[in-house]
């Protein structure tokens, strides 16, 4: 079993659809400390993706893990500043 | 002139160290005017939505809240049937037309038929719930709420005859062509939908 990591806060978009998990993600990392990490459980298989390239174009967070679980996505996202 | 030297010769002369300072310090003060300018150089959108369909509704607002999500600093500009998307009570039952829509199960003889835009529209909006696909409401909301500036162009405002209330409450109006124009120009994406 590979590690995830741990998880300040949990955000469940679970049966919602683009551009929800991306809005809501931004939402709720708006909420955190810095160093604190979000688990974004997701159904949307974009996410994936959506996620990763959110992450990527935004300044003070880091995508730290992806893992598919049947039909779960969950998203790792720090943080950083 | 095969070796530098330290003090220049010919023409070169004409620029003191004094004024080459002051020439420094004018640039300096000019490029941290510049860069106040550009902000926090955050990215600029500026969408014109000109559409009230139900599926052309759609890509505006995805589009604006996602690039909110994003830091980006983002303007739709709603004009003609667009304005129908920040029509609180137009906004929720916007229409899909099956008259020459090439997606439709059915040939153009049977779309153009009464009743024919309602049923292709109850099909739309249970795939949008099926789908747990938001609607028209819930992203007109969280892109409000996460900065979007949703404007309503004036001319068309009183063009359809609209009032200033029909609309939801955040949406600027009173702004027209210039404005959306001067958007543009600063913008990084401009989009006509």
């Amino acid at each position: 079993m590979s590690s995830t990591p741990t998880a300040t806060e949990t955000l469940d978009v679970k049966g919602q659809s683009c551009p929800m998990p991306i809005v809501k993600t931004k939402q709720a990392i708006d909420d955190l400390e810095a160093g604190d990490v979000l688990e974004v459980v997701a159904t949307d298989s974009g996410s994936m993706s959506d996620i990763q390239g959110w992450a990527e174009g935004t300044d003070g967070v880091e995508l730290l893990e992806q893992v598919e679980d049947e039909d779960l996505y969950i998203h790792y996202v720090e943080k950083t500043a | 002139m095969s070796t530098e030297t330290q003090t220049p010769t010919g023409d070169g002369e004409s620029m003191s160290e004094a004024e080459l300072e002051a020439r420094i310090a004018e640039l300096e003060e000019k490029i941290a005017g510049l860069e106040t300018e550009l902000g926090d150089d955050r990215k600029k959108m500026t969408i014109v939505a000109t559409k009230g369909s139900l599926d052309m509704a759609y890509p505006p607002l995805i589009l604006a809240s996602t690039a909110a999500a994003f830091g980006w600093e983002v303007i739709v500009f709603h004009t003609f049937w667009g304005l129908d998307i920040l029509h609180e009570e137009k906004s929720k039952k916007l229409k899909l037309s099956a008259l020459g829509n090439p997606n439709m199960p059915m040939p153009n003889a049977l779309a153009a038929l009464p009743g024919m835009d309602s049923m292709a529209t109850r099909m739309m909006r249970k795939r949008i719930d099926d789908n747990g696909t938001a609607t028209i409401e819930e992203l007109i909301d969280v892109s409000l709420e996460s900065g979007v500036e949703l404007q309503a162009c004036q001319m068309t405002v009183e063009l359809m005859e609209y009032d200033e209330d029909d609309f939801y409450e955040g949406v600027t109006t009173g702004v027209g062509a210039a404005t959306a124009l001067q958007h543009m120009a600063e913008s990084d994406v401009q989009l006509l939908i």
